[in-house]
Protein backbone atom coordinates (compact mmCIF):
# COMPACT_ATOMS: atom_id res chain seq x y z
CA UNK A 1 0.00 0.00 0.00
CA UNK A 2 1.30 3.33 -0.96
CA UNK A 3 0.51 6.53 0.88
CA UNK A 4 0.17 9.33 -1.63
CA UNK A 5 1.32 12.73 -0.34
CA UNK A 6 2.46 10.93 2.80
CA UNK A 7 4.66 13.74 3.99
CA UNK A 8 1.89 16.31 3.89
CA UNK A 9 -0.62 14.00 5.53
CA UNK A 10 1.66 13.02 8.39
CA UNK A 11 2.72 16.63 8.89
CA UNK A 12 -0.93 17.64 8.98
CA UNK A 13 -1.77 14.89 11.43
CA UNK A 14 1.02 15.99 13.75
CA UNK A 15 -0.25 19.58 13.70
CA UNK A 16 -3.80 18.36 14.29
CA UNK A 17 -2.77 16.21 17.26
CA UNK A 18 -0.73 19.08 18.62
CA UNK A 19 -3.70 21.42 18.43
CA UNK A 20 -6.28 19.17 20.03
CA UNK A 21 -3.99 18.28 22.92
CA UNK A 22 -3.27 21.93 23.74
CA UNK A 23 -5.53 21.86 26.83
CA UNK A 24 -3.43 19.06 28.25
CA UNK A 25 -0.09 20.84 27.67
CA UNK A 26 -1.56 24.03 28.92
CA UNK A 27 -2.61 22.59 32.27
CA UNK A 28 0.10 19.96 32.63
CA UNK A 29 1.76 19.98 36.00
CA UNK A 30 -0.55 22.70 37.31
CA UNK A 31 -2.77 21.56 40.13
CA UNK A 32 -5.90 23.63 40.34
CA UNK A 33 -6.54 24.40 43.96
CA UNK A 34 -9.63 22.59 45.22
CA UNK A 35 -12.42 25.01 46.09
CA UNK A 36 -12.76 26.13 49.67
CA UNK A 37 -16.32 27.25 50.29
CA UNK A 38 -16.48 29.89 52.99
CA UNK A 39 -18.53 29.32 56.11
CA UNK A 40 -17.90 32.63 57.80
CA UNK A 41 -21.23 34.37 57.34
CA UNK A 42 -22.43 36.45 60.31
CA UNK A 43 -25.34 34.07 60.93
CA UNK A 44 -23.13 31.00 61.07
CA UNK A 45 -20.62 32.73 63.33
CA UNK A 46 -23.38 33.67 65.71
CA UNK A 47 -24.53 30.06 65.98
CA UNK A 48 -23.81 28.27 69.23
CA UNK A 49 -23.82 24.86 67.55
CA UNK A 50 -22.20 25.15 64.15
CA UNK A 51 -23.92 22.19 62.61
CA UNK A 52 -25.73 21.72 59.33
CA UNK A 53 -28.69 19.41 58.90
CA UNK A 54 -26.24 16.58 58.13
CA UNK A 55 -22.47 16.11 58.63
CA UNK A 56 -20.18 17.98 56.26
CA UNK A 57 -19.21 14.95 54.17
CA UNK A 58 -22.81 13.99 53.53
CA UNK A 59 -23.82 17.56 52.75
CA UNK A 60 -20.96 17.85 50.30
CA UNK A 61 -22.01 14.75 48.39
CA UNK A 62 -25.76 14.69 48.89
CA UNK A 63 -27.02 18.27 49.30
CA UNK A 64 -28.68 18.20 45.91
CA UNK A 65 -30.61 15.08 46.84
CA UNK A 66 -31.63 16.56 50.16
CA UNK A 67 -32.92 19.65 48.37
CA UNK A 68 -34.77 17.45 45.93
CA UNK A 69 -36.39 15.48 48.75
CA UNK A 70 -37.38 18.70 50.48
CA UNK A 71 -38.88 20.09 47.35
CA UNK A 72 -40.98 16.97 46.86
CA UNK A 73 -42.12 16.86 50.45
CA UNK A 74 -42.96 20.57 50.61
CA UNK A 75 -44.44 21.20 47.17
CA UNK A 76 -46.03 17.86 46.45
CA UNK A 77 -46.89 16.45 49.88
CA UNK A 78 -47.28 19.73 51.76
CA UNK A 79 -45.06 18.36 54.50
CA UNK A 80 -43.35 21.48 55.81
CA UNK A 81 -42.28 20.20 59.18
CA UNK A 82 -39.12 21.94 60.23
CA UNK A 83 -35.82 20.28 60.92
CA UNK A 84 -34.29 20.72 64.35
CA UNK A 85 -30.53 20.89 64.74
CA UNK A 86 -29.02 21.97 68.02
CA UNK A 87 -32.34 23.32 69.24
CA UNK A 88 -32.78 25.56 66.19
CA UNK A 89 -35.50 25.00 63.63
CA UNK A 90 -34.74 25.14 59.95
CA UNK A 91 -37.30 25.33 57.16
CA UNK A 92 -37.11 22.73 54.41
CA UNK A 93 -36.30 25.40 51.89
CA UNK A 94 -33.38 26.66 49.88
CA UNK A 95 -34.42 30.28 49.92
CA UNK A 96 -35.88 30.35 53.42
CA UNK A 97 -33.67 27.63 54.88
CA UNK A 98 -30.14 27.03 53.61
CA UNK A 99 -29.54 30.58 52.41
CA UNK A 100 -30.54 32.08 55.74
CA UNK A 101 -27.23 30.80 57.13
CA UNK A 102 -25.26 30.40 53.92
CA UNK A 103 -25.98 33.91 52.75
CA UNK A 104 -22.79 34.01 50.69
CA UNK A 105 -23.74 32.30 47.48
CA UNK A 106 -20.67 33.53 45.58
CA UNK A 107 -18.24 32.24 48.20
CA UNK A 108 -20.18 29.12 49.08
CA UNK A 109 -22.42 27.58 46.42
CA UNK A 110 -20.69 28.96 43.38
CA UNK A 111 -17.19 27.99 44.55
CA UNK A 112 -17.71 24.27 44.00
CA UNK A 113 -20.29 24.59 41.25
CA UNK A 114 -17.82 26.56 39.15
CA UNK A 115 -15.00 24.14 39.95
CA UNK A 116 -17.14 21.19 38.94
CA UNK A 117 -18.57 23.07 35.95
CA UNK A 118 -22.15 22.40 37.03
CA UNK A 119 -24.80 25.02 36.47
CA UNK A 120 -27.76 24.34 38.77
CA UNK A 121 -30.86 26.32 37.80
CA UNK A 122 -31.84 27.09 41.40
CA UNK A 123 -31.07 30.76 40.92
CA UNK A 124 -33.39 31.24 37.96
CA UNK A 125 -36.22 31.42 40.46
CA UNK A 126 -34.83 31.40 43.99
CA UNK A 127 -33.44 34.58 45.44
CA UNK A 128 -30.07 34.78 47.05
CA UNK A 129 -29.64 37.27 49.86
CA UNK A 130 -28.66 40.75 48.69
CA UNK A 131 -27.22 39.49 45.40
CA UNK A 132 -28.67 40.48 42.02
CA UNK A 133 -32.15 41.27 43.17
CA UNK A 134 -33.77 42.42 39.99
CA UNK B 1 -19.53 -34.94 32.08
CA UNK B 2 -23.13 -35.75 31.86
CA UNK B 3 -25.80 -34.60 34.26
CA UNK B 4 -29.02 -36.32 34.91
CA UNK B 5 -32.34 -34.62 35.19
CA UNK B 6 -32.25 -34.48 38.98
CA UNK B 7 -28.91 -32.67 39.12
CA UNK B 8 -29.98 -30.30 36.37
CA UNK B 9 -33.15 -29.32 38.25
CA UNK B 10 -31.18 -28.77 41.45
CA UNK B 11 -28.71 -26.47 39.74
CA UNK B 12 -31.45 -24.61 37.87
CA UNK B 13 -33.46 -24.11 41.07
CA UNK B 14 -30.45 -22.89 43.01
CA UNK B 15 -29.47 -20.46 40.26
CA UNK B 16 -32.99 -19.02 40.14
CA UNK B 17 -33.08 -18.58 43.90
CA UNK B 18 -29.72 -16.85 43.88
CA UNK B 19 -30.73 -14.65 41.00
CA UNK B 20 -33.90 -13.50 42.69
CA UNK B 21 -32.52 -13.22 46.20
CA UNK B 22 -29.06 -12.03 45.27
CA UNK B 23 -30.04 -8.65 43.88
CA UNK B 24 -32.21 -7.92 46.88
CA UNK B 25 -29.33 -8.86 49.16
CA UNK B 26 -26.84 -6.70 47.27
CA UNK B 27 -29.20 -3.75 47.13
CA UNK B 28 -29.89 -4.13 50.81
CA UNK B 29 -26.20 -4.11 51.69
CA UNK B 30 -25.44 -1.13 49.47
CA UNK B 31 -25.24 2.22 51.18
CA UNK B 32 -28.70 3.64 51.11
CA UNK B 33 -29.39 7.11 49.81
CA UNK B 34 -30.53 9.88 52.07
CA UNK B 35 -34.16 10.47 52.76
CA UNK B 36 -35.55 13.71 54.10
CA UNK B 37 -37.47 11.67 56.63
CA UNK B 38 -34.22 10.64 58.31
CA UNK B 39 -33.66 14.17 59.54
CA UNK B 40 -34.80 15.16 63.00
CA UNK B 41 -38.15 16.82 62.57
CA UNK B 42 -39.99 19.39 64.64
CA UNK B 43 -43.53 18.77 65.84
CA UNK B 44 -46.46 19.54 63.58
CA UNK B 45 -46.95 23.23 63.23
CA UNK B 46 -50.34 24.87 63.15
CA UNK B 47 -51.36 25.23 59.56
CA UNK B 48 -54.86 25.50 58.15
CA UNK B 49 -56.19 22.21 56.86
CA UNK B 50 -59.36 21.23 55.07
CA UNK B 51 -60.90 18.40 53.12
CA UNK B 52 -61.51 20.64 50.16
CA UNK B 53 -60.68 24.30 50.04
CA UNK B 54 -63.06 26.64 48.33
CA UNK B 55 -63.94 30.30 48.08
CA UNK B 56 -66.90 32.59 47.74
CA UNK B 57 -66.50 35.83 45.81
CA UNK B 58 -69.14 38.20 47.13
CA UNK B 59 -69.31 40.88 44.45
CA UNK B 60 -71.59 43.08 46.57
CA UNK B 61 -68.63 43.72 48.90
CA UNK B 62 -66.50 45.25 46.19
CA UNK B 63 -67.68 48.83 45.92
CA UNK B 64 -65.11 50.28 43.57
CA UNK B 65 -62.02 49.65 41.48
CA UNK B 66 -59.82 50.45 44.43
CA UNK B 67 -61.21 47.56 46.50
CA UNK B 68 -60.46 45.17 43.69
CA UNK B 69 -57.01 46.54 42.89
CA UNK B 70 -56.02 46.22 46.54
CA UNK B 71 -56.84 42.52 46.48
CA UNK B 72 -55.00 41.95 43.21
CA UNK B 73 -51.93 43.83 44.43
CA UNK B 74 -51.88 41.89 47.70
CA UNK B 75 -51.63 38.64 45.76
CA UNK B 76 -49.29 39.76 43.01
CA UNK B 77 -46.89 41.51 45.38
CA UNK B 78 -46.31 38.60 47.72
CA UNK B 79 -45.98 36.09 44.90
CA UNK B 80 -43.62 38.16 42.75
CA UNK B 81 -46.05 38.12 39.84
CA UNK B 82 -44.51 40.17 37.03
CA UNK B 83 -46.34 42.97 35.25
CA UNK B 84 -46.00 42.99 31.46
CA UNK B 85 -47.40 45.89 29.50
CA UNK B 86 -48.11 43.79 26.44
CA UNK B 87 -51.44 42.05 27.13
CA UNK B 88 -50.23 39.04 25.16
CA UNK B 89 -47.51 38.52 27.76
CA UNK B 90 -49.77 39.09 30.73
CA UNK B 91 -49.16 36.98 33.83
CA UNK B 92 -51.99 36.91 36.35
CA UNK B 93 -53.04 34.98 39.40
CA UNK B 94 -56.15 36.98 40.18
CA UNK B 95 -57.75 39.36 37.71
CA UNK B 96 -61.01 40.90 36.54
CA UNK B 97 -63.23 40.76 33.50
CA UNK B 98 -66.78 41.70 32.51
CA UNK B 99 -69.89 39.71 33.39
CA UNK B 100 -70.25 38.44 29.83
CA UNK B 101 -66.71 37.07 29.82
CA UNK B 102 -66.91 35.67 33.31
CA UNK B 103 -70.23 33.90 32.90
CA UNK B 104 -70.67 33.33 29.16
CA UNK B 105 -74.15 32.09 28.34
CA UNK B 106 -75.69 33.73 31.38
CA UNK B 107 -76.06 37.15 29.81
CA UNK B 108 -79.55 38.14 28.76
CA UNK B 109 -81.24 40.82 26.70
CA UNK B 110 -82.26 43.02 29.60
CA UNK B 111 -79.86 42.97 32.50
CA UNK B 112 -79.59 44.64 35.86
CA UNK B 113 -78.13 48.14 35.59
CA UNK B 114 -74.37 48.20 35.91
CA UNK B 115 -73.94 44.44 35.90
CA UNK B 116 -72.37 44.30 32.47
CA UNK B 117 -69.79 46.95 33.34
CA UNK B 118 -68.97 45.46 36.72
CA UNK B 119 -65.47 43.99 36.99
CA UNK B 120 -65.68 40.41 38.28
CA UNK B 121 -62.78 39.01 40.25
CA UNK B 122 -61.46 35.75 38.94
CA UNK B 123 -58.83 33.32 40.08
CA UNK B 124 -58.01 29.65 39.62
CA UNK B 125 -61.16 27.68 40.43
CA UNK B 126 -59.27 24.75 41.97
CA UNK B 127 -61.75 22.44 40.28
CA UNK B 128 -62.75 19.09 41.71
CA UNK B 129 -62.03 17.59 38.28
CA UNK B 130 -59.29 19.82 36.94
CA UNK B 131 -58.76 19.53 33.20
CA UNK B 132 -55.26 20.99 33.52
CA UNK B 133 -54.14 18.15 35.77
CA UNK B 134 -55.43 15.54 33.36
CA UNK B 135 -53.41 16.88 30.47
CA UNK B 136 -50.15 17.77 32.21
CA UNK B 137 -47.55 15.35 30.80
CA UNK B 138 -45.09 15.76 33.68
CA UNK B 139 -47.49 16.01 36.62
CA UNK B 140 -46.11 19.46 37.23
CA UNK B 141 -49.64 20.49 38.04
CA UNK B 142 -51.46 18.16 40.36
CA UNK B 143 -54.29 18.04 42.84
CA UNK B 144 -53.45 18.05 46.51
CA UNK B 145 -55.44 16.07 49.05
CA UNK B 146 -57.07 19.29 50.25
CA UNK B 147 -58.40 20.12 46.80
CA UNK B 148 -55.82 22.72 45.85
CA UNK B 149 -54.58 22.47 42.28
CA UNK B 150 -50.89 23.07 42.81
CA UNK B 151 -47.96 23.79 40.53
CA UNK B 152 -44.53 22.23 40.89
CA UNK B 153 -42.49 24.77 38.96
CA UNK B 154 -39.45 22.50 38.94
CA UNK B 155 -41.30 20.04 36.75
CA UNK B 156 -43.03 22.38 34.34
CA UNK B 157 -41.66 22.03 30.83
CA UNK B 158 -43.76 24.86 29.41
CA UNK B 159 -45.80 22.79 26.96
CA UNK B 160 -48.91 24.87 27.78
CA UNK B 161 -51.29 21.89 27.49
CA UNK B 162 -52.78 23.02 30.81
CA UNK B 163 -53.47 26.46 29.39
CA UNK B 164 -55.32 24.92 26.49
CA UNK B 165 -57.25 22.65 28.82
CA UNK B 166 -58.24 25.21 31.45
CA UNK B 167 -61.62 26.67 30.46
CA UNK B 168 -61.18 29.61 32.82
CA UNK B 169 -58.00 31.22 31.52
CA UNK B 170 -56.48 30.89 34.95
CA UNK B 171 -53.02 30.01 33.71
CA UNK B 172 -50.32 32.30 32.41
CA UNK B 173 -47.20 31.46 30.48
CA UNK B 174 -43.97 33.31 31.08
CA UNK B 175 -43.10 34.48 27.59
CA UNK B 176 -40.37 36.67 28.96
CA UNK B 177 -37.98 36.36 31.85
CA UNK B 178 -39.98 37.74 34.79
CA UNK B 179 -36.75 38.98 36.37
CA UNK B 180 -36.02 41.23 33.43
CA UNK B 181 -36.74 44.91 32.88
CA UNK B 182 -39.02 46.69 30.46
CA UNK B 183 -37.98 49.25 27.83
CA UNK B 184 -37.97 52.02 30.44
CA UNK B 185 -35.68 50.08 32.73
CA UNK B 186 -38.42 49.23 35.22
CA UNK B 187 -38.27 45.70 36.56
CA UNK B 188 -41.29 43.57 35.63
CA UNK B 189 -41.68 42.58 39.25
CA UNK B 190 -42.56 45.88 40.84
CA UNK B 191 -42.16 44.83 44.45
CA UNK B 192 -39.99 41.90 45.36
CA UNK B 193 -40.88 39.54 48.14
CA UNK B 194 -37.57 37.89 49.07
CA UNK B 195 -39.38 35.10 50.91
CA UNK B 196 -41.01 33.79 47.75
CA UNK B 197 -39.32 32.64 44.54
CA UNK B 198 -39.96 34.10 41.12
CA UNK B 199 -40.64 31.99 38.07
CA UNK B 200 -38.45 31.65 35.02
CA UNK B 201 -39.05 32.13 31.34
CA UNK B 202 -40.95 29.21 29.85
CA UNK B 203 -43.09 27.99 32.76
CA UNK B 204 -46.81 28.29 33.44
CA UNK B 205 -48.02 29.80 36.69
CA UNK B 206 -51.30 30.42 38.47
CA UNK B 207 -52.98 30.93 41.81
CA UNK B 208 -52.12 28.29 44.44
CA UNK B 209 -54.62 29.40 47.11
CA UNK B 210 -51.52 30.59 49.00
CA UNK B 211 -50.38 27.14 50.09
CA UNK B 212 -47.33 28.71 51.74
CA UNK B 213 -49.59 30.94 53.86
CA UNK B 214 -52.03 28.14 54.75
CA UNK B 215 -49.08 26.17 56.12
CA UNK B 216 -48.40 29.07 58.48
CA UNK B 217 -52.03 29.24 59.58
CA UNK B 218 -52.80 32.34 57.49
CA UNK B 219 -55.69 32.95 55.11
CA UNK B 220 -54.87 33.48 51.43
CA UNK B 221 -53.58 36.99 50.81
CA UNK B 222 -56.56 38.00 48.67
CA UNK B 223 -59.11 36.84 51.25
CA UNK B 224 -57.24 38.62 54.02
CA UNK B 225 -57.13 41.87 52.05
CA UNK B 226 -60.74 41.75 50.81
CA UNK B 227 -62.69 42.87 53.90
CA UNK B 228 -65.04 39.93 53.61
CA UNK B 229 -65.48 40.09 49.86
CA UNK B 230 -63.59 36.83 49.45
CA UNK B 231 -64.47 34.13 51.93
CA UNK B 232 -62.11 31.19 52.07
CA UNK B 233 -63.02 27.93 53.75
CA UNK B 234 -63.65 24.21 53.72
CA UNK B 235 -66.37 23.18 51.27
CA UNK B 236 -66.72 19.81 52.97
CA UNK B 237 -67.21 21.25 56.44
CA UNK B 238 -70.94 22.00 56.91
CA UNK B 239 -70.12 24.30 59.82
CA UNK B 240 -67.77 26.58 57.90
CA UNK B 241 -68.52 30.23 57.17
CA UNK B 242 -68.20 29.37 53.52
CA UNK B 243 -70.98 26.79 53.67
CA UNK B 244 -73.12 29.19 55.68
CA UNK B 245 -72.91 31.70 52.82
CA UNK B 246 -73.65 29.00 50.26
CA UNK B 247 -76.72 27.95 52.29
CA UNK B 248 -78.12 31.44 52.63
CA UNK B 249 -77.27 33.00 49.27
CA UNK B 250 -77.92 32.18 45.66
CA UNK B 251 -74.50 31.50 44.16
CA UNK B 252 -73.21 30.66 40.72
CA UNK B 253 -70.02 29.12 39.45
CA UNK B 254 -68.22 29.82 36.21
CA UNK B 255 -69.00 27.48 33.31
CA UNK B 256 -70.59 24.79 35.48
CA UNK B 257 -71.83 23.02 32.38
CA UNK B 258 -68.29 21.86 31.60
CA UNK B 259 -68.33 19.57 34.62
CA UNK B 260 -65.00 20.52 36.14
CA UNK B 261 -66.76 21.40 39.41
CA UNK B 262 -65.11 24.71 40.30
CA UNK B 263 -64.52 25.41 43.98
CA UNK B 264 -65.01 29.17 43.60
CA UNK B 265 -68.57 30.42 44.00
CA UNK B 266 -69.95 33.87 43.20
CA UNK B 267 -72.55 35.91 45.01
CA UNK B 268 -73.72 38.44 42.47
CA UNK B 269 -75.42 41.65 43.37
CA UNK B 270 -76.74 42.89 46.68
CA UNK B 271 -78.77 39.99 47.96
CA UNK B 272 -77.65 40.52 51.52
CA UNK B 273 -81.28 40.52 52.60
CA UNK B 274 -82.14 37.14 51.10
Amino acid sequence: MKLYDGGKIIFGLIIFLGLITIPFYFNAGKAVAPPKPKLDTPVIQALAVKECVKPKEIMRAEHMRILDDWRNSVVREDDRQKIVIGGKEYAKSLQNGCLKCHSNRKDFCDKCHTYMAVKPYCWDCHFTPKENRS
Amino acid sequence: MSIDRRVFLKIAGLTTALGLGGSTLINGLKKRGLEASELPIAGKQGGLTAKRWGMVVDMSKFRNEHDIQRVIDACHNIHNVPFFKNPKHEVKWIWTDTFNHTFPGMESEFMQDGLEEMPFLMLCNHCLHPACVRVCPTQATFKRKDGIVMMDMHRCIGCRFCMAACPFGARSFNWRDPRGKDEDGRPFIRKLNPEYPTRMKGVVEKCTFCTERLAKGLQPACAEESNGGLVFGDLEDPGSELREILRTHYTVRRKQELGTQPSVYYVIGGNDNV
